[in-house]
Order: C-alpha cells, then sequence, then structure tokens
C-alpha cells in the first residue's frame, strides 16, 4: 500500500443551491522517496486536489463530495478535526507559491518556524532555537545563526522559499505537497530551490507532490506525471513513459505549446479554443472541441481511463501510439 | 549594419535616487533595431529590461544616453515634442487587464487612440477600422460592445494587441507581453504576434524572462544582467555558443524536457 492513496476523489463548489464537481475523478498514488508532478493550465484543478489532500479545504464552499483519500492505510475523510489537525504538519507539509503572503512580515523567520516546532513538537524555546538554527542550514541559508533573527522582507525571494521548506521539513513530514514552489522566482533560483528540494528528499525519504505549470520542472524533478485538464487526470505516467508517448492529446498539445529553448520553430503547434468555464456542459469528452483527434464516439462517450502500459493510464478514446 | 537602424540607443542610463541612495536600474546600455527586425530583451527580475522599455517611451526618465528613433533623439524631447512620434512607438504590458479601462468598451478603447493621433477620418472610417483590426487579432465584431472583464486573459491580451496594430507603429516594445498567459493560450498569442510582425513589417523590443519565448520570437538577443547588456547576438549565437558566463548560467538553469521521439 502506498503512502498517499486517492482514489476516485470529486471535489465541488457550491453556486447557489447548486453542488457543481470542478474535480472529477481523480485517482493516484505516491510513496516515499517519490516525487510525484501534477501539471495543467489555471483552473484545471490541480491546487484544488492539493488542498483536499492537506484537508485545508474546509470554510471556503469547496469541499470533497466523492472518493476516497487514504494516508499511511488511514481514511482522511473519516477522521474527526482534531486527527486531521494533527497530520496536517506532523505527517504532511505544504509550501506555497509567493513565500512572502505565507510569512507573517511583523515576526522574525526564526521565531516562526519556533513556533512551528513547538507547535508539534515537545520542545523548550533553547532548543527549538538550536533546531531552527539547523534547519536554516539544512536549506543553505548562509550564516543561519544571525538569518534566523531576521524578518521576512530582509531576505531574497529564493531565500524566502527556502525558509517556508524549512518550516515544512521542521517536523520531518512523510509527504510534503509543493504548489507552484519555483513560480515567482527567477530561473537560476529556481533550480537551487528544486535541486534543494530533491537533495533533502535523498535524505529525509519524503514523498513529494509537485504541481506546477511547467512541464520542464516536471520533467525534471519527478518520478510521475499527473496531467489534469478541466478537473480531470487525463494522463498519469511515469515521466520517462508519459514524454516518450505523449499519448493524450492534451499532453502533446501542452508540450507543442512550449517554446523550444533549444531549436528554432517557426510556428507554434497551439490547441486551438479555451479551456471550458466551470459549470459549463460538454458532451462526451472535455477535451474533444480542441482535440485533432476527436471523433464522433468522442462527442458522446466520455472516455473512462484505461491501461496502455505498466503504470501508464489515459483517458482518451483514441490516443497517440494506441490503436486506433 | 549597412541600413539605417530604427532604434539606435547609446549609452542609455536610468538611475533612480532613493532615500540618498542611487539605484543604477539602466546603467549604460546601448543596442540597435533595424526597421522589421525582432530584438529580445531577455534578463532576470530586476536587472533593468523593463526601465529600458519604459525610459524609450518617455514613461521613465532618462539619466543619460541617447535613443535615436529614425534619427531624432526621442530622450531628449519634451512631451509634447515626443508626441506625434508616440503613434509609431507602442507599447504591450503584461497584465492586459491593467492596462485596459475597464469603462470603457472595446470599440472606446480601440477608438481613443485613432482620433488623439487623427488617424480616422470620420467615426464611420474608425468603425472600419476597428473591425479590421478585431478581425486580425482573432476577435469578432461582436467584441466592440463589450467590456474588459467579459474577457479571458488570453482575449484581453489580443484586445492590447489590437489597441497597438491599429495605429500600425513601426516600432513595438512588449514588455512581458505574454508571461501571465497559460501555455496553451501563450502559443496563441505568440503565434499572431509573430504572424502581424511579419506582415506588417514592424520593429519590435521584446522583453521577457523567458528564454524559449525570446529564442522563439526574436532574430537578435540581447542579454541583460545587474543594468547592463552582457551578450548581444544573432539568437543562434547566444543560444548555441554562449560567450558570457551569465547567459551560460541562465541557458543551465532551465529545466529541460528530454528529447522526444516524434510519433504522429
Amino acid at each position: 500500500m502506498a503512502l498517499l492513496d486517492v482514489e476516485n476523489l470529486e471535489i465541488s463548489i457550491r453556486f447557489g443551491h447548486e453542488l457543481l464537481p470542478v474535480v472529477r475523478g481523480v485517482s493516484f498514488s505516491v510513496d516515499e522517496n517519490e516525487t510525484l508532478g501534477i501539471v495543467g493550465e489555471s483552473g484545471c484543478g490541480k491546487s484544488l486536489t492539493a488542498l483536499a489532500i492537506m484537508g485545508l479545504l474546509e470554510g471556503s464552499g469547496v469541499r470533497v463530495t466523492g472518493g476516497r483519500m487514504r494516508f499511511g492505510g488511514r481514511d482522511l475523510l473519516a477522521m474527526s478535526a482534531d486527527e486531521r489537525r494533527h497530520i496536517m504538519g506532523n505527517d504532511m507539509a505544504m509550501i506555497f507559491q509567493e513565500p512572502m503572503t505565507s510569512l507573517n512580515p511583523v515576526y522574525r523567520v526564526g521565531d516562526q518556524i519556533i513556533e512551528a516546532l513547538q507547535q508539534h513538537r515537545n520542545l523548550s524555546r533553547r532548543a527549538a532555537r538550536r533546531r531552527a538554527i539547523e534547519l536554516l542550514d539544512l536549506v543553505r541559508i548562509p550564516e543561519p545563526d544571525s538569518r534566523v533573527d531576521s524578518f521576512p522582507h530582509q531576505l531574497s525571494g529564493g531565500q524566502r522559499q527556502r525558509v517556508m521548506i524549512a518550516m515544512a521539513l521542521s517536523c520531518d513530514p512523510k509527504l510534503l505537497i509543493a504548489d507552484e514552489p519555483t513560480t515567482a522566482l527567477d530561473v537560476t533560483v529556481q533550480k537551487e530551490v528544486l535541486d534543494l528540494m530533491l537533495d533533502l528528499q535523498k535524505r529525509t525519504g519524503t514523498a513529494i507532490i509537485l504541481i506546477s505549470h511547467d512541464l520542464g520542472v516536471i520533467a525534471e524533478t519527478c518520478n510521475s506525471v499527473a496531467v489534469m485538464y478541466w478537473g480531470r487526470l487525463v494522463e498519469t505516467a511515469p515521466t520517462d513513459a508519459l514524454f516518450e508517448t505523449l499519448a493524450h492529446p492534451y499532453t502533446r498539445g501542452l508540450l507543442h505549446s512550449i517554446p523550444a529553448i533549444d531549436r528554432d520553430v517557426d510556428w507554434l503547434d497551439a490547441i486551438p479554443g479555451r479551456v471550458p468555464t466551470i459549470g459549463e456542459q460538454i458532451a462526451g469528452c472535455p477535451f474533444h472541441p480542441r482535440c485533432p483527434r476527436a471523433e464522433s464516439r468522442c462527442r458522446h462517450e466520455v472516455p473512462q481511463p484505461r491501461e496502455i502500459a505498466p503504470g501508464h493510464l489515459v483517458e482518451c478514446h483514441f490516443p497517440y501510439g494506441g490503436d486506433r | 549594419m549597412s541600413a539605417q537602424p530604427l532604434l539606435d540607443v547609446r549609452d542609455l542610463k536610468v538611475h533612480f535616487r532613493t532615500r540618498g541612495r542611487t539605484v543604477r536600474a539602466v546603467d549604460g546600455v546601448s543596442f540597435d533595431i533595424a526597421p522589421g527586425e525582432v530584438l529580445g530583451l531577455v534578463g532576470e527580475s530586476g536587472c533593468g529590461k523593463s526601465t529600458v522599455g519604459r525610459a524609450l517611451t518617455q514613461l521613465e526618465r532618462a539619466t543619460a544616453g541617447q535613443a535615436l528613433f529614425e534619427g531624432q533623439d526621442i530622450l531628449s524631447m519634451s512631451r509634447r515634442q515626443f508626441l506625434p512620434l508616440r503613434r509609431h512607438i507602442q507599447m504591450i504590458f503584461q497584465d492586459p487587464y491593467a492596462s485596459l479601462n475597464p469603462r470603457l468598451t472595446v470599440a472606446q478603447t480601440l477608438s481613443e487612440p485613432l482620433f488623439i493621433h487623427k488617424i480616422a477620418r470620420s467615426r464611420k472610417d474608425a468603425q472600419a477600422r476597428i473591425a479590421e483590426t478585431l478581425d486580425l487579432v482573432g476577435l469578432g465584431p461582436e467584441a466592440m460592445t463589450r467590456y474588459p472583464h467579459e474577457f479571458s486573459g488570453g482575449q484581453r491580451q489580443r484586445i492590447g494587441i489590437a489597441r497597438v496594430m491599429i495605429l500600425e507603429p513601426k516600432l513595438v516594445i512588449a514588455d512581458e507581453a505574454v508571461s501571465a498567459l497559460d501555455v496553451s493560450i501563450q502559443a496563441q498569442v505568440l503565434n499572431l504576434i509573430k504572424k502581424l510582425q511579419r506582415d506588417s513589417g514592424m520593429a519590435m523590443l521584446f522583453i521577457s524572462h523567458d528564454l524559449g519565448v525570446v529564442r522563439h520570437i526574436s532574430d537578435r538577443v540581447a542579454v541583460m544582467s545587474a543594468g547592463k547588456i552582457v551578450e548581444t547576438g544573432d539568437k543562434s549565437a547566444i543560444f548555441e555558443a554562449p560567450q558570457d558566463a551569465y547567459t551560460r548560467r541562465l541557458l543551465d538553469s532551465i529545466p529541460r524536457i528530454m528529447p522526444l521521439k516524434e510519433t504522429s
């Protein structure tokens, strides 16, 4: 059994008296030492999925309306709020895109790490401070002895994200969810932060779910990839297999939309049209209005996930590399 | 360069004074752009690339240097002297929502510059030009009576592009013009900008932090770091054989997707 097992997850948003499903039939699992990438464009449901796992949807008008989530064999959805809170922070931690909005600007970064440590670990203030300095050193903040007393604004964007990572790792979580952790950072800093995350994973074995819109970031850091489109998981595969076959037309379209850094292409093979809005009704496959391979079957029948190779699932009637 | 450049920037400096400290945002930058050429200006946040674009459109005051547009120094012009040139030097911004007036319909937004620059001869002429330009950027005539909030991010950027193209400018300065868009929409808008640039023959200064995007759209590329241009060259030279250490580090930092086998 994997560390985290998500099965048929459904998340809905309340609109007046109606509950509109915005994430449907999402299934995946992550184990220790593994990094799963979830990739997709704005509004595809990748962040909602992460918040649902963390238990952070509470009170937002968005809730889990179906499916199962098991963490270490325990049913997350059947737990009491107290049990959930105990897992959050201790066993699961999350970092977000913009560290400046996650850090409290009026407290020293050290105090914020110490607060997290004292909340979850039975440590004296002195011991917690010592641990905070160790953690800052671990995430390669220079001069951690003095940086521990810095305010967030005195750090660079990359350093702030390192502080968030230090805080997230303070209680040795089994699972780290990183939602666009490097999107606000410059490329050179992005590389350092991603390298740091993977390096720490090697030492601790923490499972990572990395959410990103950037296929390049996903390709370089993840063992397996889940591609989301309009609330659905359209393709899941080991990273190599995914980029070798690009079985789902959306996955392929997404990759071809990215201007290459290593060769010249005159025109980008852009996906026509736009992502449907929440609540829009589409019969059949939700991608068919934009799909170059769509046939009449795609307009009537919702494709179910099928395994085209071991561990490689595709929700498409006519995937590339499949028989048609 | 044999032909006279459309824009010739020499030793441009833009310094800001804050609390007794001087920030050298742009510190002696020189480059030129030929008519119909696309120069990509690439660098990380805070390197001064946006300030270069803003100085060239007089949104920021240059501290020193020259920028010769068809031989005339635009940096030494008063706002009044610059006004007639504004038609020919247009800017596309990152966030189209922030640069469109939310209380004007698309038709009103597009007709404003036509009358300011006295391009439209009559209301009817303006209407015709607006419809034609909307068609050019891939929006239907029904867009005319709608407001910016009724459009998606990609469509808003098309409106921003339409507002620029309707003036038939000679030089367009695009500052992170596709950076806020999702990849699939970004590809559509990039194709559009490239097509419009080629069809109209306008020159472009394309400012971006995204090296892939810059390679795709540019003829030549200038790499900027800490207020200075560290390397300029044909894009193939910059991307295939970078000379400067910073350019190399930038290129090395980009996550790569392994080469894929083309199947179809």
